[in-house]
């Protein structure tokens, strides 16, 4: 079912579009008419990683590079941008979330899990220790 | 100061360009056609005002009133701006088509004025460069895609645009009695130059872009804008343009 939705605006500059005050009622955008979405990824010095800030809708790739300049680099330190298709990235599915869960004990890969770790902590409580057995010389 | 009334001539063409367009882009802020897009429109709208602040600073510093009084208190007659500037668009292709006119035109003057013998001119051309180009390739990237690469009605609504507009580009060209004096100082290249630079690089991009150009021979510019005779348009902006500063000029912002 469609009605008309009635239009009204105080803004002087809606009154200068002339937009007529019937308007049929919002049927959605059709399908295939949709914008695309761009990952945008920032770079605040020259030789900086790219860091990834967002995402932008936009009809194409240049007008991408237009609206994240103004969404992404407008206030802050840039000197590049880059916008990815978000389609184009290659990810793993939530689903496959457990891929990463690490389920043995592990500790032996993590620099932690080595002894000499150990021996560093040994040598330096040592090192401590002689400091404050020595006595001040200034004393 | 040697060739005051030249540069002031200048000064003011530029200044008022900036200003009223740049009103007239603010104009879109909260109604471009997708939310990225309005804040981009939005941005570049206030980047004009921007240069339109620093022209009228340079005026102030050869002995004009402050920016705001220059601005806000001139009467329509005192305007030197194009009436490409003036026009109100209700069609956003109206607003880009005239964006792409106007932004090379800029473009193209600001790239001359770079050699500018007047030193703070000079200086503003260089900084404002990058703003500029950014502009441009904006409004370039719009005509690719809304032309060529658009639909049957985007590029039908741009040519449209396109036909309605030329004449009063061609206006942006409008020459000036201090020509020769502006040419012989080394301040700026002059009118007729520009609009040669600029033909050579516009009508490329429109017909690349998929758009007819009017032949130049069956095109009256639109003169008069800056000698201070302006479109109905003007009168209209400037009140509102003007209506808070009005309540009260001694006000501090």
């Amino acid at each position: 079912m469609s009605h008309s939705v009635t239009l009204r605006s105080l803004d002087p500059r809606v009154e200068r579009l002339g937009i007529p005050q019937e308007q049929p009622a919002f049927e959605g955008v059709p399908e295939g008419t949709h914008l695309q979405t761009f990952e945008v990824f920032h770079q605040a010095k020259s030789g900086a990683r790219h860091i990834h800030v967002g995402s932008i809708h936009a009809p194409n790739a240049e007008l991408a590079m237009v609206f994240a300049k103004e969404q992404y680099a407008r206030r802050s330190e840039c000197v590049n941008l880059w916008v990815v298709k978000s389609s184009e990235i290659i990810t793993f599915s939530p689903e496959d979330a457990d891929l990463f869960a690490t389920t043995r004990e592990k500790t032996y890969r993590d620099a932690s899990g080595y002894k000499v770790m150990q021996k560093i902590l040994a040598w330096k409580q040592r090192l401590q220790q002689k400091d404050t057995d020595q006595p001040s010389s200034s004393s | 100061m040697e060739h005051r009334a030249a540069l002031d001539d200048l000064l003011f063409r530029m200044a008022d360009d900036a200003l009223i367009y740049g009103h007239r882009n603010s104009e879109w802020t909260g109604l471009a056609p997708i939310l990225e897009e309005d804040i981009a429109f939005s941005s570049i709208a206030q980047d004009k005002l921007g240069h339109a602040l620093a022209l009228y600073t340079m005026l102030g510093q050869l002995g004009h009133p402050d920016p705001d009084t220059l601005a806000f208190t001139r009467q329509e007659r005192q305007f030197r701006c194009c009436h490409l500037v003036e026009l109100p668009t209700q069609d956003y292709a109206v607003a880009l088509m005239r964006h792409a006119l106007f932004d090379y035109a800029e473009r193209n003057r600001y790239r001359l004025l770079e050699q500018s013998s007047f030193a703070p001119l000079a200086a503003l051309a260089q900084k404002v460069r990058g703003e500029i180009k950014y502009h441009t390739f904006h409004a370039s990237t719009w005509l690719r895609l809304l032309g060529r690469e658009g639909t049957d009605e985007s590029c039908a609504r741009m040519q449209a645009a396109l036909e309605m507009l030329f004449p009063y580009a061609l206006g942006i060209f409008e020459p000036s009695r201090y020509e020769d004096e502006l040419r012989a100082s080394g301040i700026f290249a002059g009118e007729e130059e520009l609009r040669r630079r600029w033909l050579d690089e516009i009508i490329p991009l429109l017909e690349e872009a998929g758009y007819r150009v009017p032949p130049l021979d069956s095109v009256q510019p639109c003169y008069g804008g800056r000698s201070g005779y302006h479109t109905e348009h003007l009168q209209p902006l400037l009140d509102e343009m003007t209506a808070v500063f009005r309540i009260d000029p001694s006000a501090e912002w």
